[in-house]
């Protein structure tokens, strides 16, 4: 077994290890935790995969700003956690046979036979001048420019629908209003009062 | 030398595990957002594998798209699950019956 042949098993035993923890934890946060590194173990992946700017993009995308806004939102809300547990035993044996099933069907159609390396060979190793972020920058502004920017407009859309979801005014809240402040004059806070003056 | 077929295992096992974890956190909504997050995770796994043995790198744009897609599916879902806290004060998927559904 080569060297990069054991981190792959390394990388993919921690990864199916956390994901089965994010799936029995009783708790949403250990979960989010372990869905971390099961984050940060397939970034590894895909760094033997050659792939290392999503790798990358992974860790900071995923692990920096997904994760962390589910750790927020966690942490925001009052979960009842037992009410939410209680189909876990009834459910396990449904849930347990559909997945093996699942996995059966897919590794008879994924397994050796179909993918293995005599039907594709591995790749040469990539020279040490390849930039797999220039690749992957050249394509994407090139071929796939159309699709980029209909992905920017998509997360423009996804940061106004989340603010505007989430948004709400109180009444009982006193906040300034600028305009209101601005178009105030002299006479409408200013009072002169004439009055006669006092005699000692 | 580390196989196609090994990637695409691993893919279909971290798939048919969240798919189980949809089935046994039926009432948890976050839990159900964290295994929708880790089922698109492993069909990454597979573009990019494929995006590697096939000397492709279309592939890993897709995966730059799916990461986009799914990065704004979350921030909206935990949005929504933020409202219904408010309004309900649970997320219970039981008490959201409200559509009779």
């Amino acid at each position: 077994m080569t060297f990069p042949h054991f981190l792959f098993y390394l990388f993919a035993f921690f990864a199916v290890g956390a994901a089965l923890m994010v799936i029995t934890r009783r708790n949403p946060v250990h979960s989010a935790l372990f869905l971390v590194l099961v984050f940060f173990n397939v970034a590894g992946l895909w760094m033997l995969a050659e792939a290392e700017f999503l790798a990358l993009a992974l860790v900071l995308v995923y692990v920096g700003a997904v994760m962390v806004l589910f750790l927020f939102v966690i942490m925001m809300l009052d979960i009842d956690l037992a009410a939410l547990r209680a189909g876990f035993v009834r459910n396990l044996p449904v849930g347990i046979l559909v997945a093996v099933i699942m996995l059966v069907e897919m590794v008879l159609v994924l397994g050796p036979a179909h993918f293995g390396l005599s039907v594709y060979a591995a790749p040469e190793p990539a020279p040490a001048d390849y930039d797999n972020t220039a690749a992957l920058g050249l394509s994407l502004f090139t071929e796939h420019l159309y699709a980029l920017e209909v992905a920017a407009v998509i997360l423009l859309v996804a940061m106004i629908a989340a603010i505007g979801l989430t948004l709400r005014k109180r009444p009982d809240t006193r906040r300034q209003v600028v305009s209101r402040q601005h178009m105030v004059k002299k006479k409408d806070r200013l009072r002169v009062i004439k009055m006669a003056p006092e005699e000692k | 030398m580390i196989s196609l077929s090994e990637y695409l295992v691993l893919g279909a096992l971290l798939f048919v595990i969240s798919v189980a974890g949809i089935f046994i956190n039926r009432k948890n909504l976050l839990i159900l957002l964290m295994c929708i997050e880790l089922m698109l995770l492993a069909v990454n796994i597979n573009f990019v594998a494929f995006s590697h043995f096939l000397g492709d790198v279309t592939g890993q744009v897709f995966v730059f798209f799916v990461l986009t897609v799914a990065a704004a599916e979350a921030a909206i879902g935990l949005a929504i699950l933020i409202v219904l806290f408010r309004s309900r004060r649970s997320i219970n998927v039981d008490d959201l019956d409200t559509l009779k559904g």
